[in-house]
């Protein structure tokens, strides 16, 4: 079966001819008007509406954005604030950056509404510091719609007052993490905090209750105030509703984003249908499914059980093909719906080269704070990097997935899953590949092979 | 310190944004480096004295985040993304490029012989549908294979050659 | 009198012991109260929780209610309250007990999380253990060996860090051995209230930095070496000196201030070598200034006063000046309480009158007050003075000039630099009682060494009217006395007779002196007790706030 069509809501107008970022440009589309009517709501209500949605983070984490509003403390008196999450940093991810170069009034439409909902009246966007032009962009767009009177002081007269400020990073994926973030925007190192005492909901910024939220769970948030909960969760499927903005790359023939309804849509009608299958000559050899830091996924492997489908439990045998793209399914079959970022490889990428490749992200990135990852993360790229450009030892792909172990369930962030999930999956997947390679690697190169490290 | 008036203007502007003065060391390094180039000790205790900070706080951050740097860089910066989606289809071949159309090496400081080139691979920058990814300066450059990494080469040769 | 109020108390099972702490205490307290051991780094009992190293990662639980009724879950195997035990391990220092917490600190996921992170904290840790100060007590040797995999499977390069950078003038930092736990930098900026100290670069290449335009040179500095778990900080006095497990330890008073901050002398063969404070919660902590940690020194040092004659001529001597009538007695502030109440004894007999000199200066708020002698109390409780010390010797310098005094007995004090003139001095005989050479001395006509705090046992009163013992740590310099047999041979010479070792003396001061009656020497604990300090309430004393005092409201 043929994958279904997209059904772009939260890109609607990215790329479109004649769509332009101005605010004039998203008026004549009807901008700004679900923002006006939601300030004639309570906003309980639109708390409610989003609780009732199901929508759920689209960040990486894929926590439901109903009770993380739910769980703000409302009662210590210190002033809310929001947060947006703009550190699009997970590799394989590419989709907030499209939304606030072409259609920043969206988000901010969005964000507007989420801080009325919850009696927020400074908002920060923390926008990664190599995205100067989109801190530009959006800096623009918010002048727009300060001078329209959409933000700021007493928003159309309404007595609801927020302001947004635009804060860039600096190169530090950590940031991306929400408590790694709070302490980037306090001005200091971005060493994430220890939970508990320090959830953002109760102790965040400046030790204020915080919200923190993905660039696109806020444009959904948007689409949620304007058509109601209920009709968010008609798209997509049960507990995963809504539109995903999947992001593919790699070895496809039509790499890019695609907006389709979570869970309705399978990984091979991704990659093969949407996507054009693999090069001329190729085959799928491996793909991870969500971001760098989701486990790998091998093609050739299949995965059986039980799952809940309305109020049966029958029974799956799926391939890689046949896992639907949903946060639940692809947590059943041992990976993660995570950032959306889909990364393809074929049969030309060797396993221990582009499992070096990602090692080298995570100890580039890992902060310093905790032990485990801070060493760990560096050991497994030292072990990576010396099997490819050094001497590779038999029991080194044990060594790897050994070291990778120590560190999951240790650490002070999720930081320590991220690094070293890659590490144990692909050494799992590809263990033939692994436990030979200082055999194979001795093997001539041709000429033309892509280096990954 | 000696930085443009409107540096000084928009550092004013920017401490405003945020209840505690703190939170604006980013924003100011930032501003400084876009007008000195680069973060000078000097910098680092003024921006301190500036948000009454000690100046180990602001050089704690300066060093953590790589987008600062510490000493005078090229003229132009080339950022090459190596992660996995861009390395997958060439990215390493692209850097390669520039680092031989400049004669110079990868790296966060290192310099063309002609000052003015850096050459430096970074980690995602978040366009991997449209791998491999460069960003020169602040303009991001798309599907930047040998072919088009000769090309980007030859324009900046080009306006170097203008400006003299 | 009101009583504290008793702490809320939780119980909570560590390794199946049931214990009642009280409410707010993390678990490696609680679990230290049970002697069951949380190997740590980053965790101090004094310094904000960070949580960072991961060692003192342990198995938690809590007990099953069922979510609806709240009514407990049991567990059929055991007959009790099934224990929802948490699957990720969780960090004991910040976690504060709750009811019916359950912890594990032996179970294999324990033993697992800490054997990996012992040898993540190895792989980049160098070598250097035959040259390292802190080996012996070193907190990665004792949890390497208590809690470590012990053999390594890291075959890569070591990171390389700067080694031997002088941070300050007494403290040496070595980054490769440092493993960021980040008590230093949390001691600088909190405790001693200097932030000065933090991480540059990122990941596996943070690397503790003092900022290049200062050092790390308060007088606290040196606190950061006791807490460093490892060797990146080390004294730099006492760099390759002495291997610590060849020092004995004696517990001695800081001698600085009225503070009176509780310390350690560690000894070698009648050598101190070094300084380090001891816990006491109720007056310093876990602290001791840098400039305290200085004064051994002054046990070798080339101006020590000794003698080749006999005590007992020198006393002869000292004792016909003193039959003449017209004694005058200076006391110290920094004379013990024994040797002050033998000083009164002297100076009953002789019908003496007593000066002390006082010393102030300006207090640091933390560990140093403005009182920079460490027993005038004890000179008050003993009797010995009844109001505070004057700032220069007036009193006696006029009766100097008024011809009423024909011999001074000097406890220790320099005359002329308390405020009396030369000529004053060339007035009257000395008899000097001391422990280093001084104009006084020089002048005098009878010398008699005496020994510093390091060489003899006593007690001190501090600022908190609080008695604290300090032991001998070594022995006395051959030449010079301990101040109670010399003070006890004075008395003699008036026909009186006291003992002078601390077994005999004691309960005779405890029988005549009201707020140490009934109390016996050996009795007193390690930390000190307070005392009832109401006859002195009134007194200016000079001493403002300090970390653990807080100077009576003005009346």
């Amino acid at each position: 079966m043929s994958a279904p069509a997209q059904n772009r809501i939260i890109f609607k107008h990215i790329d479109e001819p004649d769509y332009t970022n101005d605010l004039a440009c998203y008026l004549k589309h009807g901008g700004y008007e679900v923002m006006k009517r939601s300030f004639q709501r309570q906003p309980q209500e639109l708390i409610d509406e989003v609780k009732k949605s199901g929508l759920r983070g689209r960040g990486g984490a894929g926590f439901p954005c109903g009770v993380k509003w739910g769980l703000v403390d409302r009662k210590s008196g210190k002033p809310i604030y929001l947060i947006v999450n703009a550190d699009e940093s997970e590799p394989g991810t590419f989709k907030d950056r499209y939304i606030m170069y072409q259609d920043p009034h969206q988000l901010i439409e969005g964000t507007i509404i989420s801080c009325f909902a919850n009696n927020v009246k400074q908002a920060y966007i923390y926008i990664r510091g190599e995205m100067a032009e989109g801190a530009r962009i959006l800096e623009k767009a918010i002048a727009e719609a300060r001078a329209a009177n959409f933000v700021g002081p007493n928003i159309l007269g309404s007595n609801y007052s927020c302001e947004i400020f635009v804060h860039r990073g600096a190169g530090a994926y950590i940031c991306g993490e929400e408590t790694g973030l709070i302490e980037s925007l306090e001005g200091k190192r971005a060493n994430p905090r220890i939970k508990p005492p320090y959830f953002p909901a109760v102790l965040g910024l400046y030790q204020c209750p915080t919200i923190v939220n993905n660039v696109e769970t806020l444009c959904h948030v948007k689409y949620i105030a304007e058509h109601g909960g209920e009709a968010f969760t008609k798209i997509g499927t049960p507990n995963n509703t809504g539109t995903r903005i999947f992001c593919v790359s790699g070895h496809v023939q039509r790499p890019g984003y695609y907006e389709f309804p979570a869970g309705t849509i399978t990984m091979g009608q991704l990659l093969y249908d949407v996507c054009g299958g693999p090069l001329p000559g190729r085959t799928f050899k491996a793909v991870i499914p969500g971001g760098s830091s989701a486990k790998v996924m091998r093609f050739g492997e299949r995965y059986k059980g039980k799952r809940k489908v309305g109020a049966d439990m029958v029974d799956y045998d799926w391939g890689v093909e046949d896992v639907p793209m949903d946060f639940d399914s692809l947590a059943m079959v041992g990976t993660m719906g995570g950032s959306g970022g889909v990364i393809v490889m074929d049969d030309s990428v060797n396993m221990v080269e582009a499992l070096a490749n990602i090692n080298a992200f995570y100890s580039h990135e890992s902060c310093g704070q905790c032990t485990p990852c801070r060493e760990g993360s560096l050991w497994m790229k030292k072990i990576s990097t010396r099997m490819v450009h050094g001497d590779a030892r038999p029991g080194d792909a044990a060594l790897l997935k050994s070291v990778a172990d120590q560190i999951p369930g240790r650490t002070i962030c999720a930081f320590g899953e991220a690094c070293s999930w890659p590490t144990q999956s692909f050494y799992l997947k590809f263990k033939d590949e692994f436990e030979t390679y200082h055999e194979t690697k001795k093997a001539p190169k041709p000429a033309d092979a892509t280096v990954l490290v | 310190m000696n930085l443009k008036p409107e540096t000084f203007q928009r550092i004013d502007e920017v401490i405003t944004h945020y209840p505690v003065k703190r939170s604006a060391t980013l924003p100011l390094l930032h501003l400084v480096q876009e007008d000195a180039g680069y973060i000078s000790d000097e910098a680092i205790d003024w921006v301190a004295k500036k948000l009454e900070l000690e100046p180990i706080n602001v050089l704690e951050v300066v060093t953590f985040y790589p987008m600062f740097k510490r000493k005078p860089i090229g003229r132009r910066h080339i950022k090459v993304c190596r992660t996995l989606s861009c390395a997958l289809v060439g990215g390493y071949k692209t850097c390669e490029t520039f680092e031989k159309e400049f004669n110079t090496h990868a790296g966060p400081t290192e310099v063309s012989p002609d000052g003015e080139v850096t050459v430096e691979f970074v980690e995602c920058l978040a366009s991997c549908g449209t791998a491999p990814v460069v960003l020169i300066d602040e303009t991001l450059h798309e599907k930047v294979d040998c072919a088009k990494a000769k090309q980007l080469s030859d324009q900046i040769k080009a306006e170097a050659a203008a400006r003299k | 009198m009101i009583q504290p109020a008793k702490p809320e108390l939780v119980t909570v099972n560590i390794d199946g012991k049931e214990i009642a702490v009280p409410k707010g205490t993390n678990v490696i307290e609680a679990a230290r109260m049970v002697n069951v051991d949380v190997p740590h780094y980053c965790y101090h009992p004094k310094l904000a929780v960070v949580g960072n190293c991961r060692m003192c990662l342990i198995e938690m639980g809590m007990p099953a209610v069922d979510p609806a009724t709240k009514a407990p879950v049991m567990d059929p195997a055991t007959g009790k309250q099934k224990i929802n035990w948490i699957p990720r391990p969780q960090i004991g220092c910040g976690t504060n007990v709750s009811p019916g917490l359950h912890v594990k600190t032996t179970s294999p996921m324990v033993k697992d999380a800490r054997e990996g992170v012992m040898e993540f904290l190895l792989i980049n840790h160098p070598l250097d253990c035959p040259i390292c100060d802190q080996a012996g007590e070193c907190k990665l040797q004792e949890q390497a060996t208590g809690y470590g995999r012990g053999y390594s499977r890291f075959i890569e390069q070591k990171n390389v860090k700067p080694k031997r950078t002088q941070l300050g003038p007494r403290v040496t930092l070595d980054d490769e051995r440092c493993v960021l736990c980040s008590r230093c930098i949390r001691f600088s900026r909190d405790i001693a209230g200097e932030d000065v100290l933090g991480f540059v670069d990122r990941g596996s290449y943070s690397t503790l930095t003092c900022h290049p335009d200062r050092k790390l040179d308060h007088n606290y500095s040196l606190n950061t070496v006791d807490i460093c778990p490892v060797g990146a900080l080390t004294s730099t006095d006492f760099r390759f000196k002495m291997r610590v497990w060849f020092l004995k330890q004696t517990n001695t008073i800081d001698t600085e201030s009225s503070v009176g901050a509780n310390t350690v002398a560690w000894s070698r063969e009648g050598v101190i070598y070094r300084i380090t404070p001891r816990q006491n919660d109720d007056v310093n902590d876990t602290w001791m200034a840098d400039s305290g940690r200085l004064l051994y020194k002054q046990v070798a040092a080339a101006d020590r006063l000794s003698t080749k004659d006999a005590l007992d001529a020198l006393v002869v001597k000292a004792g016909e000046l003193l039959a003449a009538g017209s004694v005058a007695i200076v006391g110290s502030g920094r004379s013990s309480v024994e040797e002050q109440f033998l000083t009164k004894k002297l100076a009953a007999a002789l019908k003496a009158s007593v000066s002390l000199v006082s010393r102030t200066a300006q207090g640091d708020k933390l560990l140093i007050s403005a009182d920079r002698n460490p027993n005038v109390r004890g000179a008050l409780v003993t009797g010995l003075i009844s109001a505070l010390p004057s700032a220069q010797l007036a009193g006696l310098a006029a009766d100097i000039d008024a011809g009423k005094v024909k011999t001074v007995v000097s406890i220790g004090e320099d005359l002329t630099a308390a405020g009396l003139t030369a000529a004053q001095l060339a007035k009257v005989s000395v008899v000097y009682l001391g422990t280093h050479a001084n104009a006084t001395s020089a002048a005098a006509k009878v010398v008699i060494p005496t020994l510093t705090v390091f060489e003899k046992a006593g007690t001190f009163v501090n600022q908190q009217f609080r008695i604290q013992k300090f032991a001998k740590a070594v022995p006395g310099l051959a030449g010079a006395h301990d101040d109670l047999v010399v003070l006890a041979k004075l008395v003699a010479t008036t026909g009186g007779a006291i003992a002078s070792d601390l077994a005999t003396l004691w309960p005779v001061i405890a029988a005549e002196v009201p707020v140490l009656s009934t109390m016996l020497y050996k009795n007193i604990p390690d930390t000190g007790l307070l005392l009832d300090s109401t006859a002195w309430a009134g007194l200016p004393f000079v001493e403002g706030e300090t970390l653990h005092y807080k100077p009576a409201a003005a009346a």
